[in-house]
């Protein structure tokens, strides 16, 4: 969990940083630069969404899935930890949040899901602090279930408030384009470095799903990419494929290993095909014109 | 900000190289650029900038900063440019499988680097809100501050994943194991070097974060180092700069503007082979840690005599100036020589060997092991033949020079340089 750049945010931040630095000459710089480039770029991304509506809505109805798929196993989750049964809930807790993961920027876009399902500890006030980590917490560190039913009920109900919005969410090109990217990110800050499960060490499925996440938006897009830069799509689809490899050294049984077995020579090697990865992918954007 | 990026525009555009604002600010005739061409006027400016680095070798001033130092030429920038202020070094692992995506990378930074080192801004999507900027931005407005980028290859790059394994010079194996070392292999080797030099911090550092964005994919960083020296504009008179140790390092260099002796010293000749190295040099890296709290603790008597100088002069024992020949023979009244058996100047002057050194200081906070400073020198030197140069000088040194006593070599690396670029042409083409 953490500070997301979505498009909105970002105007909004340029605006601030227009404000903030041009104390000497501010309204003309604002006037001069900002609206031009965003009215420019308005107009051709809405044709540009009206050529993938087709594409727009099958990533929709793949997010609704995934949070479709999401409730059904957190209710199973939820049982166990509910049931008194903590190896159940231990060993459902990872494949469960991969739901969540692959469609975390549209949980973001979407309001405040994000620190309510998946804050970790100190990303939010002590008292506030529920959702995912905050069970895990009482799974692993304190070896029991006892404590965390009442968050399981409130996980429960919290991704079934974000299935609900998700009827309601608007899915556009540069959503897709920056959300995959941002994918990515996820990986780079928290999962590469074992930050994220810091008490079950499951990052890599965490690690695994983000990928997959954005794999999904690249597969989408590929006609179109295809069609405008090909050098492009092929480098990206290239690196999908060594960053899969690398991932798939790391499966054990139906899942993965721990984030504890990796040696640091294996957590470089697998940041780095991230980052050769993630740079091809934040040019989508630029390639299909959003 | 408006007027900013106008002026941004104006010079990305200028592809050709027509007069741009900085230009005419030289043309007016201040600092650096004022001094370096005299009165010859317009004519001579356009030619310098065509010329190679070397014709760049004014003392250091304060308004070096407005300086461009040309990409392209006969050798590559930053081996005889005087040093600048700042240095950041960078070590790649080629993760590229093949030769022509290699050859692609190479490509791309020669595009790239044509334009850091002229101060310009990469890529054309640096206003787009939709799309991650072209240019990292931290250099945006700033001058080009005399930057030189100086690529070369490692020993590694020839190991049969290129299909170059045949075209390997003899000489650019791994150095040996000197006495003494420390190695770590966080600090060790690389397929790629390079060098970026500028004399300001921040138009160093984005050039390599630049570089290696460039890069992914292709190539990741294997090690990084900053290195410093005291600045131009701290010692305007352009003097031999200390070290951390508080001497004079460097007093002993080849003239970087007396053509034949870097014929013989620093560039590689055709007839030293192999023929795509002929006009480039060798790149010793190696990272010398300083036991500076133990030095700190030494007298000066001992200090002087450690490096066979005197700290605040920079003379040899026995000597009066800074540049007064180093009398090896010199005894004291009880016959003791003047410059003592091991001191570092007696070591290397007795060696014979010339190389041309180009090192930085470095500071990289604390060893987290004990608390202490982990600060040193980031000994960079260029030579022709490392073979017969760098190697058995640092035989000798390792073996015999007192101030081992106090230093550790913890890093090292060796890059083949390729000769310069010709407008057209791109990094490495003599070996790509």
């Amino acid at each position: 969990m953490k500070a997301k750049l979505m498009f909105a945010s970002l105007v909004l931040a340029m605006s601030v940083v227009f404000t903030g630095c041009s104390s000497d000459n501010s309204k003309e710089t604002d006037t001069a630069a900002k609206p031009a480039d965003t009215a420019q770029t308005s107009s051709d991304s809405s044709d540009l969404n009206a050529k993938l509506k087709d594409v727009l809505e099958q990533y929709r109805q793949f997010s609704i899935e995934q949070s479709d798929q999401l409730i059904v196993e957190t209710e199973k989750f939820v049982a166990a930890v509910k049931g008194g049964d903590l190896e159940q809930a231990k060993a459902l807790y990872a494949p469960t949040r991969m739901y969540y993961e692959r469609i975390e920027p549209i949980a973001e876009a979407l309001g405040n899901f994000d620190p309510d399902i998946d804050a970790r500890d100190g990303d939010v006030e002590a008292a506030d602090w529920r959702g995912f980590h905050r069970i895990e917490k009482g799974l692993w560190e304190d070896n029991k279930t006892a404590g965390t039913e009442e968050f399981a009920d409130r996980l429960l109900s919290d991704v079934k408030s974000l299935r609900a919005l998700m009827e309601t969410v608007e899915v556009d090109t540069a959503m897709l384009t920056t959300g995959a990217v941002e994918l990515l990110n996820e990986v780079s800050s928290s999962k590469v470095t074992g930050e994220e499960e810091r008490y079950s060490h499951t990052d890599l499925y965490d690690f695994v799903a983000n990928v997959e996440g954005a794999k999904k938006i690249y597969e989408l897009l590929k006609p179109e990419l295809a069609s405008q830069d090909a050098d492009l799509e092929k480098s990206i689809g290239e690196k999908f494929t060594a960053l899969e490899a690398l991932l798939a050294k790391y499966k054990s049984g139906d899942g993965y290993v721990l984030f504890t077995e990796l040696k640091e020579d294996n957590t470089r090697e697998l940041s780095q095909a991230l980052d050769a990865l993630a740079e091809p992918l934040s040019q989508m954007g630029k390639a299909l014109g959003v | 900000m408006a007027a900013n990026r106008k002026q941004d525009n104006g010079n990305r555009e200028d592809g050709s190289r027509n007069i741009s604002r900085r230009d005419l600010l030289k043309m007016a005739g201040i600092g650096g650029a004022g001094l370096l061409l005299g009165g010859a006027g317009v004519g001579a400016l356009f030619k310098s900038n065509q010329d190679n680095s070397a014709s760049a070798s004014a003392s250091p001033t304060n308004s070096s900063y407005h300086e461009e130092i040309p990409f392209y030429g006969e050798h590559q920038a930053g081996i005889v440019t005087p040093a600048q202020d700042f240095v950041v070094f960078a070590s790649f692992d080629v993760t590229a499988s093949s030769i022509d995506e290699v050859r692609k990378l190479f490509k791309d930074w020669t595009a790239a680097a044509a334009v850091i080192t002229q101060g310009g801004m990469l890529g054309e999507d640096n206003e787009n809100l939709n799309v991650p900027p072209s240019d990292t931005g931290e250099a945006a407005g700033l001058q080009p501050s005399k930057t030189t980028l100086t690529f070369g290859v490692g020993p590694s790059f020839f190991d049969g994943r290129f299909g170059l394994a045949d075209r390997k010079p003899a000489e650019l194996q791994d150095l040996p194991a000197f006495n003494g070392d420390a190695l770590r292999k966080e600090w060790v080797g690389g397929d790629i070097g390079v060098q970026a030099c500028a004399n300001d911090m921040q138009v160093a550092f984005r050039a390599i974060r630049n570089l290696a964005r460039v890069a992914r994919g292709k190539a990741a960083l294997r090690w990084t180092q900053e290195g410093f020296q005291r600045t131009s504009g701290a010692d305007p008179s352009g003097g031999t700069a200390r070290n951390l140790m508080g001497f004079k390092d460097g007093t002993g260099n080849p003239d970087v503007t007396d053509a034949a002796k870097m014929n013989e010293v620093v560039w590689t000749q055709s007839s030293d082979g192999p023929q795509w190295m002929a006009g480039g040099s060798y790149m010793v890296v190696r990272r010398i840690r300083i036991r500076v709290e133990v030095w700190d603790r030494s007298t000066l008597g001992e200090q002087e005599a450690t490096f066979g100088r005197y700290r605040t002069s920079g003379a040899p024992l026995g000597g009066e100036q800074e540049f007064d020949p180093i009398d090896l023979e010199k005894k004291d009244e009880k016959g003791k020589p003047v410059i003592p058996v091991g001191a570092h100047i007696r070591v290397a002057k007795e060696n014979g060997v010339q190389i041309l050194r180009r090192s930085y200081s470095y500071s990289s906070g604390l060893d987290t092991r004990t608390g202490q400073l982990d600060a040193g020198l980031l000994f960079v030197a260029f030579n022709r033949n490392v073979a017969k140069q760098f190697i058995p000088m640092q035989r000798t040194l390792a073996a015999s020079d007192r101030l081992n006593e106090y230093i550790e070599h913890n890093g090292s690396a060796l890059f083949a340089c390729f000769p310069g670029v010709k407008e057209g042409g791109y990094i490495g083409d003599t070996l790509l």
